[in-house]
């Protein structure tokens, strides 16, 4: 472990002399924490993804074993957004530092490149982000699903927000055959719909 | 291990091969000998986060607290953190304090049960019922301060929903020296005992490496000598102001070993600082004049504060069974644009390979259980069916441990 723990402040300076223009933006956050009110930093960066590896690498100079937290993603429109949440300085009390990295990928090319060499528990963050968000890892060392079921369709991704979500299979669940035996549907339904919205529960309270 | 030997696999699981929750292994086997292992996940999936952007915040604190029956508290609370961040509120001191209060019970409560858990995987059902007989009394202390037993809906965005008043100190007190009086008791059960000490010293072992490599959380990676703990790393609520340390199992032996023994060590030691906890929480708010215990009373102006709110927080959260973490991203909408959940056992699967690796099948269950898994946190969207396959059930593999068990008595 080094002994010489740098800033937040020192941190942000080092990745952006090193990297450069890659670093696309980046910000400190300050929350005042606890009875007195101290002060908790998280750095916030936002980064290209070609340079991804290299920032890993980076903080492994500052930390031997970064500790690699998880990865959060969400679909932007045109970019799918991770966001990667490491902790260095953990075991000096109350020194340890929140990093997050978030990485935008266009949608036209959705590949990230895997950082399991690195940090071998990195593995089923990246999993779950192929099987959610429908990205590729590069060099991944396991290509399979680990939350979503194998029968689930090939072209679906729970997490996103387009044409490739999973809206088609959850808005209709009403338009699915009902298993047999069920009770037929009732003309009801279209006198529901004249009715004002309010009116409805009541109405079906007292049936 | 002679290389020409051919191996053969097994499948265990889905249902119930440690803990009465599903995940499924595949292990290769030469002899009684694991040589490799596979882990397959995502049997209890409920699409949690997916919801959560159909709600609004407060609804999505009930909603965190379904993730999990035993961390009830962790998730709403980090949840709540990230929320916080994300629009700049600030809780008041004395809320800070019972948070603390709320999550050392919590702490407690967990443990024990898995300790309890533990001892059943080896064949001792006394000792779960005398361990559990513990946690009875601490399931009573949550209801009387929350007014619910497991689902505590304690949480709110800014502060807690229920004040501890100085007419409550005495059923707080007395319930701390209950736990106090039997710790010892427990203590010498599983840290003393010689048939214990046979099963879980020597066995699934994890090095220091390999939990720092695998990103391994809470007592799973103190017990292999990783000082890592949030509440002390980076303090939330009220830790700062309390006086405790990393629990590494060297406090006690002098060394660290890793395996199962080193996490019972944890485990218990880390009940006793949790009563040491709440009772400095005790003190600490006997001092402070009632009043605030929530940022925001009037949930309507909350709602609508939060309506505004764009930008990204994150909440951590040292849970029973390590660091918990919610990412929350806001839009300027009533609810969350993302919210990312991850809780322990998501980074606590990947060192299972390595523990079970040159183990014994009867030893599955109890170093499986040794990191005190909780699927139901880890998996939260989708469904998964299993293929059928030929099972070892898990009364097989709890018969096969108790088994081995009594050969060693």
């Amino acid at each position: 472990m080094s002994a010489k723990l740098l800033s937040p402040e020192d941190i942000v300076k080092g990745l952006k002399e090193e990297f450069k223009k890659d670093v696309l933006e980046s910000r400190i956050d300050h929350h005042p924490i606890g009875p007195k009110k101290t002060d908790m930093v998280h750095v916030w960066m936002k980064i290209d993804r070609s340079i991804l590896r290299p920032v890993v690498k980076h903080l492994m100079t500052l930390e031997k074993y970064p500790h690699f937290a998880v990865a959060s993603g969400y679909d932007m429109g045109e970019t799918i957004e991770i966001v990667y949440h490491f902790t260095i300085y953990y075991g000096h009390h109350g020194k340890e530092l929140l990093l997050n990295f978030t990485i935008p990928i266009p949608k036209n090319d959705p590949t990230v490149d895997s950082i399991c060499d690195y940090i071998p528990g990195a593995l089923i963050s990246e999993q779950e982000k192929q099987e959610m968000l429908g990205i590729k890892v590069n060099n991944i060392p396991k290509d399979s699903r680990v939350f979503v079921s194998e029968d689930f369709p090939e072209d679906m991704y729970p997490w996103r927000r387009d044409e490739k979500g999973p809206e088609p299979m959850v808005r209709n669940l009403h338009d699915a055959t009902p298993p047999k035996g069920s009770p037929k549907k009732t003309e009801k339904t279209e006198d529901a719909e004249k009715q004002k919205p309010k009116k409805q529960p009541a109405k079906e309270e007292k049936e | 291990m002679s290389t020409q030997k051919t191996t053969y696999s097994i499948p265990v699981g889905p249902i119930h091969p440690a803990l009465k929750e599903p995940v499924m292994f595949e292990f290769e086997i030469d002899g009684e000998r694991i040589v490799d292992a596979q882990v397959y996940l995502g049997h209890v999936h409920r699409t949690v986060e997916w919801s959560a952007t159909r709600r609004n915040p407060v609804q999505i604190l009930y909603l965190a607290e379904r993730i999990c029956g035993i961390c009830s508290y962790c998730h709403p609370m980090s949840f709540a953190l990230a929320v916080e961040r994300a629009a700049g509120i600030e809780v008041p001191e004395r809320a800070e304090y019972l948070r603390v209060i709320q999550a050392e019970l919590e702490r407690i409560c967990s443990h024990i049960l898995w300790a309890g858990v533990a001892a059943h995987e080896i064949g001792f059902d006394s000792v779960l019922f005398l361990s559990w007989q513990m946690r009875e009394k601490a399931l009573d202390m949550t209801e009387y301060l929350c007014g619910n037993r497991v689902t505590k809906a304690i949480t709110m965005i800014g502060g807690v929903r229920r004040d501890i008043t100085k007419d409550m100190f005495p059923v707080i007190n007395e319930g701390l020296k209950f736990f106090k009086d039997n710790f010892e008791k427990l203590r010498k059960i599983y840290l003393d005992d010689k048939t214990f000490k046979l099963r879980s010293q020597n066995c699934g072992i994890l090095t220091k490496e390999d939990a720092l490599k695998l990103c391994a959380v809470g007592p799973t990676a103190r017990a292999s000598g990783v000082k890592k703990d949030v509440r002390i790393d980076q303090p939330y609520f009220a830790f700062e102001e309390l006086d405790f340390d990393y629990v590494t199992p060297d406090v006690l032996t002098g060394e660290v070993n890793g395996d199962v023994y080193d996490r019972i060590i944890v485990r218990l030691l880390e009940v006793k600082q949790s009563i040491d906890l709440i009772e400095q929480c005790v003190r600490h708010i006997s001092g402070i004049p009632e009043g605030e215990i929530v940022a925001e009373p009037k949930v309507n102006k909350l709602l609508v504060q939060l309506k505004k709110v764009e930008g990204e927080g994150v909440g951590r959260m040292e849970a029973p069974r390590g660091e918990v973490i919610h990412y929350v991203k806001m839009v300027g909408q009533e609810s969350p644009y993302s919210w990312k959940v991850r809780a322990p056992t998501y980074n606590n699967i990947l060192p299972w390979i390595p523990m079970l690796k040159g183990e014994q099948i009867a030893d599955i269950p109890i170093v499986a259980a040794s990191t005190d898994p909780c699927m139901s946190c880890t998996n939260r969207v989708g469904i998964v069916q299993d293929g059928k396959k030929s099972e070892l059930t898990g009364e097989d593999l709890h018969r096969l441990s108790v088994e081995k068990t009594r050969r060693l008595m």
